[in-house]
């Protein structure tokens, strides 16, 4: 068995307002969390918007510091105390992918220029090496080199630069990708492309995923193991197919039972009297 | 009832022509509740603007016509020409991601006093606004809050309330609950339905999201590509499907307690490509009140 994720006694407390009166807020609240597997997993956190599931992922990624507790990945601790030092190792090991794709790369700039980079500084490539890494990375998400070489962000549509997003987070192979909320700004229709991705860099490649998410529908598709979070509390935690078939906390009963299903009905519909043309 | 006469709606964009809705005819009855769907691109939002009225360049209709078939606040119908009169009172919209269409900078109230056409004693108006968004669940203080300090579902509400307050005949809502969490959208679905049987109208849904209209809807009406491609009762439609878009649309996503590989379809039929019909679409009513397009192409496997 690897550790592929363990948080310990994660806090993280937020001050909102002035000096005299401040407010806290706790928005992790002594998160446990303890994942072991011999195959790569993906790992969903839900909950709805201020639970909390955010604030877990920039911690993952060392976007926040923690306020105590720590976070390890694969047995090396990316945040809290003991945290390895080094930037460059980090983003070897974890490597992020962000809900708005037209926000994580500059309008300004072509979109390949990112994964070079990523290729140059983080995994410490040269040239042609650069090159054909980030044209392995880019093939293993559908895309070609060609399709992609100095064009900017406002030439791809909201699935295509996610999917380059990914690549480039392949470049440096990390062990473990936290992906917040990907597919909440990709077009409906092509949400299943992402996804089916995620799942396959898993099975093929080898790669661990942390999925934050509020679409439980997808997060069951997916995981193989599930956290539950309401306000900064993992209220339930276990393997997906057990937690969603039989969930144990009412919190995440009331999430199950919002979502809409094509199978059973709220309310009941009336039926619309056809009238005459 | 609102009747859409082979409408084709175009952009006009550098001396091109794009045409999002091309030759849709269709019957939408009174006091139901109509689902649109589609992928991105496919014309529900043009569709819905020009429902709406609000028709401005580059976009035009440049064939047929739309009937309203409503009656307007003056006693007079509703037509293509007046319908921008009518806004708000007879017909009303909630935009997609409407929960920041409310302006940043004034309290709620004044947005309610800024309506066109209210009435001119303000006090009044606000006494019944008041008492109207406590119907709706919000408290009557969210009237004197500015929008940045109510939640997204408060917000959503609002927009709901500010949109039903006169109990306009026809609603077009797009996207309405997509930036929402799971239980705030059943929250404010669950309204919207309420509302809908209360006051007896007609709301046009749009969604991406099939279990969305399978839940709130009575009517389906599944656009590709500028087209209607299918249009019947929700139930049919979700039962029996005809047209091969409409089957991946329902099936493409996953369900909890199903774990066969979902999407595979969608990709493929869905991502892009070859857009153009080869042979022009025309609806056939295969059931009563279910009409697809082409039924007999999509049997062998083929998106018209």
């Amino acid at each position: 068995m690897t550790l592929i994720l363990k948080t310990e006694g994660l806090n993280k407390t937020y001050r909102l307002g002035g000096i005299v009166n401040a407010k806290q807020i706790q928005a992790l609240n002594d998160v446990n969390i303890t994942v072991e597997s011999d195959k790569p997993v993906v790992i969903a956190i839900v909950g709805e918007s201020g639970s909390g599931k955010t604030t877990l992922a920039k911690t993952l990624l060392r976007l926040e510091t923690p306020t105590s507790g720590r976070a390890m990945v694969y047995d090396t601790v990316v945040a809290g105390r003991g945290a390895i030092p080094s930037k460059k190792d980090f983003l070897g090991l974890v490597q992020p992918i962000f809900q708005n794709p037209f926000e994580a790369f500059s309008r300004y700039r072509p979109v390949d220029i990112y994964l070079e980079e990523t290729a140059r500084r983080v995994a410490g490539m040269d040239g042609p090496q650069a090159e054909a890494a980030v044209e392995e990375a880019l093939r293993s998400v559908g895309l070609k080199y060609e399709e992609v070489r100095g064009k900017y962000t406002a030439q791809f549509s909201g699935g295509e630069l996610q999917r380059i997003s990914v690549a480039r987070a392949l470049i440096p192979k990390p062990k473990l990708i936290v992906a917040d909320e990907p597919v909440s700004m990709v077009d409906a229709s092509r949400r299943m492309i992402i996804i089916n991705l995620f799942k396959r860099l898993r099975d093929e490649a080898g790669r661990s995923f942390v999925y934050i998410t509020h679409d439980l529908a997808t997060a069951y598709y997916i995981s193989d193991f599930i956290a539950v979070m309401n306000k900064g509390r993992v209220v339930e935690f276990g393997p997906a197919r057990q937690v969603m078939s039989d969930p144990q906390h009412d919190y995440t009963r009331l999430l199950l039972s919002s979502i809409p299903t094509t199978t059973s009905r709220w309310r009941e519909r009336r039926k619309v009297v056809a009238e005459p043309a | 009832m609102i009747r859409l006469n082979d409408l084709k709606i175009s952009y006009r964009i550098g001396g091109r022509t794009v045409d999002a809705v091309d030759g849709v005819t269709l019957i939408i009855p009174d006091n139901c509740v109509v689902g649109i769907a589609g992928e991105s691109g496919s014309g529900k939002s043009t569709l819905m603007k020009a429902i709406y009225g609000d028709i401005q360049s580059p976009m035009s209709i440049s064939r047929g016509s739309i009937e309203y078939g409503l009656t307007g606040s003056d006693g007079k119908p509703v037509t293509a020409e007046n319908v921008r009169k009518e806004w708000f009172k007879t017909i009303s919209y909630i935009p997609q991601s409407s929960m920041n269409s409310l302006n940043p900078v004034i309290r709620i109230r004044e947005q309610f006093i800024d309506f066109p056409g209210t009435d001119s004693n303000k006090k009044r108006v606000l006494e019944r606004a008041r008492a109207y968004i406590g119907k709706l669940g919000l408290p009557p203080e969210a009237m004197d809050s500015y929008p940045h300090q109510l939640s997204g579902g408060m917000r959503q509400r609002m927009m709901i309330a500010l949109a039903t307050f006169f109990q306009p005949e026809l609603i077009i809502a797009d996207e309405p609950t997509t930036a929402l969490d799971v239980v705030v959208q059943k929250d404010i679905l669950m309204l919207l339905m309420e509302l809908q049987e209360e006051m007896g109208n007609t709301i046009l849904v749009v969604s991406h999201d099939m279990g969305v209209h399978y839940q709130v809807t009575q009517k389906m009406l599944i656009m590709y590509a500028g087209r209607v491609v299918e249009y019947g009762d929700t139930d049919s439609v979700f039962s029996d499907p005809q047209h091969a878009y409409t089957k991946m649309l329902i099936d493409s996503l996953p369900t909890i307690g199903d774990d066969s590989m979902r999407g595979v379809i969608a990709s493929q039929a869905g991502g892009g490509g070859d857009r153009t019909f080869a042979v022009e679409p025309t609806l056939i009513e295969v059931k009563p009140g279910h009409f697809v397009a082409q039924p007999a192409r999509q049997r062998q496997g083929e998106l018209a």
